[in-house]
C-alpha cells in the first residue's frame, strides 16, 4: 500500500479582497485572513479518500513557510492526514521562495519518507505559478499526471483522467508518481472544530531547508506588483445610430 | 446537565464556523447569539433535543454553503471563459 505525501500551502483566503502594498513590492499580508490553498484541500481530500479506501496506508502533509504554516498543517491533519512535516522558512526567505525550491524540498522529503505518491494542488491561488508538481516530477524523474480530475488505482499503476483544453485525457502512470489535483477531482470535507482539536495531538515534525540540503537562495527578483487595470465605466447611449457610430469608432464593425 | 453541555458544544461549533461566514464573523455571531438567547428559558428536554437537531442541520447547511461558494469562486476565477466579443 502506498504512502502519500501531500503538499499544502498557506495562502490569503480566497474571499479576501487583495490589496497591493503602496511601494509595489508585494501584497498586504499582515492582519489578513489566511487559509489553505483550495487546490491543496482537494489534494488532501483525495489522499484521505485513498486511505479510507485502503489504497493508501499513510498520508503525510507538508507545508513550507514561517511558523503560521503550522495552522495550515493543522487543517490538513484535521481533514485526515496522519502526520505533518513543517519545513520552516523564515518570513524574509519565504518572500523569495519559488516553486523550484518547494519542488526540491518536496522531492527530497518524498525520498526520505519513501513516499509512493506525491499529491499537490495544481496551483496556489496567490502566485498562480502552476509549476510545483511538474518540477517535483522532474527532480525525482517520476511520471507526472497534472490537472487530475479522476484517479483510479491499478496494480502498480494509476489511471488518471486529466482536464485539458476543451476535454479530458485519460492516461496511465506507473507508481511512484507525482499528481496535481484539479478543481473537479473531489469535494473537500470541512475541517470541523473537534477534528482541529484532535489534530493538535497528531505529530508534526519540524525541519529546515538546510537539513534537507536544499538551497533556497532567491532565483528571481520581484520588480513590481501592480493592481489589475480598473474596468472602464460604461455609458448609456440614446439611440441605435449613436451605438453604430460608437462601434465603428471602436473598430468592432 | 448532559443536554446543557451539548448545547454549549453546538454553540461553540457554530461560533467556530462563523469565522468563514460570507457576511463576516461579527454579523454571524450576533445572529447566533440572538438565536440561542431566544430559547434560553426552554426547559422541556424534548424541545431542547429538537433544537439541537436543528442546530446540527444548520451546521451541515453551512458546510455545504461554504464548499459551494468556494467551488463557484474558483470556477469563476479559473475556468469560466469570458464571453468573446
Amino acid at each position: 500500500m502506498a504512502r502519500v505525501l501531500v503538499g499544502v500551502k498557506r495562502v490569503i483566503d480566497y474571499a479576501v479582497k487583495i490589496r497591493v502594498k503602496p511601494d509595489k513590492t508585494g501584497v498586504v499580508t499582515e492582519g489578513v485572513k489566511h487559509s489553505m490553498n483550495p487546490f491543496d484541500e482537494i489534494a488532501i481530500e483525495e489522499a484521505v479518500r485513498m486511505k479510507e479506501k485502503k489504497t493508501a496506508q499513510e498520508v503525510i502533509a507538508v507545508s513550507c513557510g514561517p511558523t503560521q504554516a503550522q495552522e495550515t498543517l493543522r487543517t490538513a491533519l484535521a481533514m485526515g492526514a496522519d502526520r505533518g512535516i513543517h519545513v520552516e522558512i523564515s518570513a524574509k526567505e519565504y518572500e523569495t521562495l519559488q516553486p523550484i525550491h518547494v519542488s526540491k524540498i518536496l522531492a527530497k522529503l518524498a525520498q526520505d519518507e519513501k513516499a509512493d505518491l506525491v499529491l499537490v494542488g495544481k496551483q496556489a491561488i496567490d502566485d498562480d505559478c502552476n509549476q510545483t508538481a511538474q518540477m517535483i516530477g522532474g527532480v525525482l524523474n517520476w511520471p507526472t499526471a497534472t490537472f487530475a480530475s479522476k484517479i483510479e488505482h491499478g496494480q502498480g499503476e494509476l489511471t488518471v483522467t486529466r482536464e485539458i483544453d476543451g476535454g479530458l485525457e485519460t492516461i496511465k502512470v506507473k507508481t511512484p508518481a507525482v499528481l496535481s489535483a484539479d478543481l473537479r477531482l473531489n469535494e473537500p470535507r470541512y475541517a470541523t472544530l473537534p477534528n482541529i482539536m484532535k489534530a493538535k495531538k497528531k505529530p508534526v515534525k519540524k525541519v529546515t531547508a538546510a537539513d534537507l540540503g536544499v538551497d533556497i537562495s532567491p532565483r528571481i527578483e520581484v520588480v513590481s506588483v501592480e493592481d489589475p487595470p480598473v474596468r472602464q465605466a460604461g455609458s448609456i447611449i440614446p439611440d441605435v445610430d449613436t451605438l453604430v457610430g460608437k462601434l465603428k469608432e471602436g473598430g468592432h464593425i | 446537565m448532559a443536554l446543557r453541555s451539548k448545547v454549549i458544544n453546538l454553540y461553540k461549533t457554530l461560533l467556530y464556523m462563523g469565522r468563514d461566514y460570507p457576511q463576516g464573523y461579527d454579523y454571524f455571531r450576533d445572529k447566533l447569539r440572538k438565536a440561542f438567547d431566544k430559547n434560553r428559558h426552554e426547559t422541556d428536554p424534548t424541545q431542547i433535543k429538537k433544537m439541537i437537531v436543528h442546530g446540527n442541520y444548520v451546521i451541515r447547511e453551512l458546510q455545504a454553503l461554504y464548499m459551494l461558494k468556494k467551488y463557484r469562486t474558483m470556477k469563476k476565477r479559473y475556468y469560466d471563459e469570458s464571453p468573446k466579443l
